[in-house]
């Protein structure tokens, strides 16, 4: 019988493929490539930190419940911040994702970095969504009785019910922050990979 | 020529401090939305209850309660997902509507008769229950949809000035169900469907939504589909305007006039959407930003690679 290798453990390989998703001293690090030097990169971290208020002014929400802040002047502030907090958020999202339309930062092998990008733009749409459809008020049943349709009309809503409030909060707590979590961890990962991309003008030309 | 982006380690660096970036950020935008939210506050228009509908439009819901008992409410002919009353909309030719099945069932006669079998306790409802019972279908429909065409031709559908005519048990029924609406028991006969908790609102909201007043309020607030009101929400708040190529289409045509409007706006935001996240592989729309140099102003110094591209 012969004893398995270090290596040969499922435990040492996804160790090993952990260790190895950036290049060595990439996962962090105190120095960027000289190009990086514009505001416009200011806004994939001032969209991360707008995540991180989302979550923590959804998450005081869920401590008090679905109807709490109709009946909590604290209550409603925290509602009011976690509304202004995704306005930021998506503001920024969107301002990031023009930035890396124009710098094509897609080139170099990041077309996944991209794509995980766009999958963490419309998630958080779903997400925004489905919080309009959970607030238990005029705009919950408007809202919801006007998108009904449009869900409806492709067979979606056969599966996810909009006039099902307890449905859509299961979803704006749940599955969509679970979603956008793990999505945007892996557009980190990629682009701590990869790097960021270079310039334009900077590409060369090969036989 | 084709060209090959370079290794961006291969480049000279410059002390960047991700983690001060990230932890000043978070200050700024914590501070920026605590700003926001004690300046603008949050919309918060109260739900419409069954029983402010009673007493702010009573008409609308005796004439609601009628198309439902008549099978003619836009719940009634809906479709799938609540029933089989009507085809669904297409894409292209695509039954997708139909395809998804009837999976959320709702009876629309169902929304004024088990309400009124669940809580009245009025003997001349109980009686316009059985009378209802005993006829036919077809009766029935006859019965509710004269009484229907009825309300819609006197002054403000008033149940009062109804011309006399066959409408069996219908006038009885639709006057307890507004008896019923404004004693406020009749959300919990409806969302409730039987259980004790009741967190599934399907059936008030398709009730509702079959009446005029909802529609009406949202269009006071300019919130009507043809006012970009997908996107907008009560009071003057910024609403969901990254929705706004969604809505944007609802309002030209052929959209705009379409029976299947839903179906072809879905279907032409998903195959947009799909071009978005395919864009690296999309000729020529991958290469815009290099024929329009926007990322000069982004790239203003040029910055030679240390290794060469083999």
């Amino acid at each position: 019988m012969t004893t398995p290798t270090v290596a040969d453990t499922w435990t040492a390989r996804v160790a090993d493929r952990i260790a190895h998703l950036v290049p060595p001293g990439q996962a962090l690090p105190d120095r960027q490539p000289a190009y990086v030097a514009s505001w416009i990169y200011v806004f994939g971290v001032t969209t991360l930190a707008g995540l991180a208020v989302v979550l923590v002014t959804g998450s005081v929400l869920a401590v008090g419940g679905a109807t709490w802040w109709h009946v909590s002047s604290f209550g409603h502030f925290v509602n009011s911040a976690h509304l202004w907090s995704t306005e930021v958020f998506m503001g920024s999202m969107v301002i990031h994702l023009w930035g890396k339309f124009w710098m094509a930062a897609w080139r170099g092998n990041r077309a996944l970095t991209w794509i995980t990008g766009v999958l963490a733009f419309v998630a958080s749409i779903g997400a925004a969504f489905t919080g309009y459809l959970s607030q238990t008020n005029l705009d919950s049943q408007w809202i919801s009785t006007q998108a009904k349709d449009g869900l409806n009309s492709i067979g979606v809503g056969a599966y996810f019910n909009v006039l099902n409030p307890g449905q859509m909060l299961m979803w704006h707590i749940v599955l969509m922050p679970f979603f956008i979590g793990v999505i945007t961890v892996m557009h980190i990962v990629l682009v701590r990979r990869h790097g960021v991309v270079p310039p334009i003008d900077a590409e060369e030309g090969v036989r | 020529m084709k060209t090959r982006t370079p290794d961006s380690h291969d480049f000279p660096t410059r002390r960047y401090d991700l983690v001060k970036e990230f932890v000043i950020a978070l200050a700024v935008i914590s501070l920026l939305t605590v700003g926001l939210a004690a300046v603008f506050s949050s919309p918060d228009e109260k739900a419409i209850t069954m029983a402010g509908w009673a007493k702010a439009a009573p008409n609308d819901v005796v004439a609601t309660a009628a198309s439902e008992l008549a099978g003619t409410s836009g719940s009634a002919t809906y479709g799938p997902p609540y029933n089989h009353n009507g085809p669904g909309q297409m894409m292209l030719g695509v039954p997708m509507q139909r395809w998804g099945g009837v999976r959320v069932p709702v009876d629309s006669a169902g929304l004024v008769l088990d309400p009124l079998r669940g809580a009245t306790s009025d003997q001349a409802a109980r009686t316009a229950l059985t009378a209802w019972s005993a006829a036919t279908p077809a009766q029935q429909t006859a019965w509710a949809t004269a009484y229907g065409d009825a309300l819609a031709k006197v002054p403000d559908g008033d149940p009062a000035k109804v011309a006399a005519g066959d409408y069996g048990p219908v006038p009885a029924l639709t006057s307890a169900f507004l008896a019923l609406a404004s004693s406020g028991g009749l959300e919990g006969t409806l969302t409730a469907s039987g259980t004790f908790y009741g967190i599934d609102a399907t059936r008030s909201l398709l009730l509702l939504s079959d009446g005029a007043y909802l529609e009406d309020n949202a269009r006071a607030s300019n919130l009507g589909g043809d006012q970009w009101g997908m996107m907008n929400e009560f009071g003057n708040y910024p609403g969901q305007p990254w929705m706004w190529l969604y809505t944007f289409w609802y309002q030209v045509k052929p959209f705009s006039t379409s029976d299947n409007a839903d179906a072809l706006v879905w279907g032409l935001m998903a195959l947009l959407t799909l071009g978005l996240m395919f864009l690296p592989f999309l000729p020529g729309l991958r290469s815009i930003p290099r024929w329009i140099p926007v990322h000069r102003l982004i790239w203003r110094r040029t910055v030679t690679h240390v290794k060469p591209v083999p």
